[in-house]
């Protein structure tokens, strides 16, 4: 009969951090991540000195300076007296309106591309094939040169709406299209229109407690509520009633040729319309595979199943395809969402001002911080790209299949 | 054996960085070639021809000095900068010697910590607008929109000056002249901006250049010049010298043509020192005594290289103007060999 005895607990000995398989791997992994950092040091220590001996330093003194030059598009006040660190967010906040207005339009053209190239129609899946073919493989800087040049060469310039055989004229004398953007009416606030907007605010989140509740009583009790007209009308009615009984506080200003430009109205550049469509239709491409790869995934059986229920297509496609395929679809749509983001700093080909313009392209010419600048791109785009993916990764967690 | 191949990378790379404290003028010799940076390409100041090699303007700035240091106009390795590498390159040690359309600003010569040797092109920036625009002033552009070359000085100039004479303006920021060009040409902007040189040579490429004028105001200076690294002085002397050497050749009447007989029958004791047959300038530099004698043989003087490259008779079609010798009412002035 043999006895029980625990395995010996041997003392430690330095040999088994070669030897002892459970230490060996943390010893490797140590040794590595020491080399790195002593690769990393060394690389920043010659900068420094190489720089020292130029008699140059790092400072980052540049980013308080006036930037000396003006921008064509700033959401923020900024004149060419602003300092380089206003410049700096005028670039940002340009940047994270391209890439929201393209990860939107995206993602709708992608889902809609998706989608119909399975349709059974022939001619939509073949139209939606060539979409997607033609677009993902060819690249972005081209689409977004391309349209530029087009809306350039092809949409005529101001002074051809002006004088009495002017060529062109206005849509509805409210929008006008030229080589330099387009020009639509601005709301202009006046007093009691933040009631009307503050309605429509409560309006979406009516909206939306509305269709909850449709969709929780359809999963419920199987009674389905109608979706769309009962929406829009919760959106649009209170919103309407709400402006005539302040009595109209917002009005429209109107775009006219005045001197050299339009003034007046809101001015959406060329540059961001070019950078903005480019974005949308080479990523919605992408999106649209995304799309179809996870509609794919789902099971045959599931769409016949819920089809034998007597759904409708659409229906089908709604309730029980998407809602699984989106598991499949959003960890890919994370990375289209920071290619958009990242691939918006082409943005330079056309002349649209956004980070990379402003202190990645003239401030850094300007004040020859070539170091400083770059770094300071490498950290905005680290920090946006890392925030998209975190976003993104919680609602992908709220979407992820729920095991019980 | 992976680590020593990493401290044997260490060693190499910290040597590199040693090496790059020697002097230039020792690296170039020893190298046996010139790295001189140089534009992606302007017609006319540097680009490549349809053989691969580059010529123009600045261009002949680089083989001038290479000739006058090592003997050779084609031991030049050109390095194409844009407006954003150039001053890493030459900062890094990349290049030697920087000869593309820079202007020559406080806070570059100061701040950033160049040398400018000097200035090869002293140009001043204005605008071109369509005659029918009706515009006759640069002050009359309120409102407009103007295509201006992102990065550039003519950038600041044009802020200041719309700002200073109190009217308004939309930039439209463009890269490279041949896109400000086309942007102009469909109307995109109003006027274009750029050194006044430029709006010359663009406008003489359009079809109708009757149709454009380039309006009177030149509301800045842009004086061009090549630069080298602050602190070597020996190399920004060296480089300093090779240039007024051709500067001074066109003032004293030695061409490339005539440079060989001017060597052995000249009565002039400047020509006669500045081609080194007269005193020890070029051992002064720690050169050859004929240093320029070898850079005017190669690529002319000053004069020539302007005709040859930019002038009126070719596509360019620059005028001297500020640029003729002061003799001549210009600006070009080389301080006296001696």
């Amino acid at each position: 009969m043999t006895t029980m005895s625990d395995p010996q607990q041997g003392s430690f000995r330095l040999s088994m951090l070669l030897n002892d398989t459970r230490y060996r791997s943390y010893t490797f992994q140590f040794i590595a991540l020491i080399l790195l950092i002593a690769l990393m040091a060394f690389l920043g220590i010659n900068l420094v000195r190489n720089l020292a001996e130029a008699g140059l330093n790092i400072s980052y003194g540049f980013l308080n300076v006036p930037a000396g030059y003006d921008i064509n598009q700033s959401l923020i006040d900024y004149n060419s007296q602003s300092s380089n660190l206003r410049a700096a967010m005028v670039g940002i906040i340009n940047t994270l309106l391209v890439a929201f207005l393209a990860c939107v339009t995206a993602t709708i053209l992608g889902v809609i591309a998706g989608v119909a190239r399975l349709s059974k129609n022939w001619l939509v899946s073949k139209l939606m094939s060539v979409y997607v073919e033609i677009f993902r493989n060819i690249p972005v800087l081209i689409w977004i040169l391309m349209i530029y040049t087009l809306m350039t060469a092809v949409l005529p310039a101001p002074n051809k709406f002006r004088g009495d055989n002017a060529t062109s004229s206005m849509l509805f004398d409210a929008f006008a299209f030229t080589n330099r953007g387009i020009y639509i009416p601005a709301p202009v606030w006046g007093p009691g229109s933040m009631i009307v907007v503050a309605t429509f605010v409560l309006s979406i989140i009516a909206a939306i407690i509305y269709r909850r509740y449709a969709v929780s009583l359809l999963f419920r009790t199987g009674k389905l509520l109608p979706m769309g007209w009962p929406t829009a009308a919760i959106l649009l009615v209170p919103a309407i009633l709400m402006f005539f009984v302040m009595g109209s506080p917002i009005a429209l200003d109107y775009p006219e040729l005045k001197g050299f430009n339009f003034r007046g109205g809101l001015q959406i550049g060329a540059p961001l319309i070019a950078l903005w469509l480019a974005l949308s239709v080479y990523t919605g491409a992408f999106i649209a595979e995304n799309v179809r790869a996870g509609i794919q995934a789902i099971s045959k059986g599931q769409t016949e199943a819920a089809s034998s229920l007597g759904l409708r297509p659409k229906r089908v496609m709604n309730l029980v395809v998407l809602p699984q395929a989106l598991r499949v679809i959003i960890p890919p749509l994370i990375s289209q969402y920071l290619n958009i983001t990242k691939n918006s700093s082409l943005a330079i080909a056309v002349g649209y001002a956004d980070i990379t313009a402003t202190l990645g392209g003239i401030t850094l010419n300007q004040t020859g911080r070539a170091i400083e600048c770059v770094l300071l791109l490498m950290l905005f785009y680290l920090t946006i790209s890392l925030s998209i993916s975190a976003i993104m990764n919680v609602y992908n967690n709220s979407v992820s299949l729920k095991e019980r | 054996m992976n680590k020593s191949v990493f401290f044997g990378a260490l060693t190499v790379a910290g040597l590199a960085a040693g090496a790059a404290a020697a002097s230039t003028l020792d690296d170039v010799k020893a190298r046996g070639s010139l790295n001189c940076g140089v534009t992606t390409g302007l017609a006319g100041f540097a680009a490549p021809n349809a053989n691969g090699e580059w010529e123009g303007f600045d261009v002949a700035v680089c083989r001038a000095v290479a000739a006058a240091v090592l003997g050779d106009p084609n031991a030049v390795e050109f390095v194409p900068t844009t407006g954003k590498t150039r001053f890493t390159a030459l900062a890094s040690g990349e290049i030697d010697f920087l000869a593309r359309n820079t202007t020559w600003t406080f806070s570059r010569d100061v701040d950033l910590k160049f040398d400018f040797i000097g200035v090869n092109y002293y140009d001043g920036q204005g605008f071109m607008v369509p005659k029918e625009l009706g515009v006759s002033s640069a002050k009359d552009l309120d409102g407009a929109t103007v295509c201006i070359q992102t990065g550039t000085t003519t950038e600041l100039n044009l802020a200041d000056f719309f700002r200073n004479n109190n009217i308004s303006y939309e930039p439209v920021p463009v890269e490279t002249n041949a896109e400000g060009q086309q942007q102009y040409l469909a109307g995109a902007c109003d006027t274009y901006t750029t050194d006044a040189s430029g709006l010359a040579a663009t406008r003489a490429t359009f079809e109708n250049p009757g149709e454009h004028i380039i309006l009177p105001e030149i509301i800045s200076k842009e004086p061009l010049g090549p630069l080298v690294r602050h602190g070597d002085n020996d190399w920004g002397d060296v480089t300093r010298w090779v240039l007024y050497a051709l500067i001074a050749a066109e003032e004293l009447g030695v061409t490339s043509a005539n440079v060989e007989e001017m060597t052995t029958n000249t009565t002039n004791p400047e020509v006669a020192r500045l081609l080194g047959t007269e005193g020890t300038l070029g051992e002064m530099l720690g050169l050859e005594a004929d240093f320029a004698k070898k850079a005017i043989a190669s690529q002319g003087n000053y004069g020539e290289i302007f005709a040859k490259n930019i002038g009126e008779e070719t596509p360019i079609g620059l005028a001297r103007g500020l640029n003729a010798q002061w003799t001549d009412g210009g600006l070009m002035y080389a301080p006296p060999f001696r």
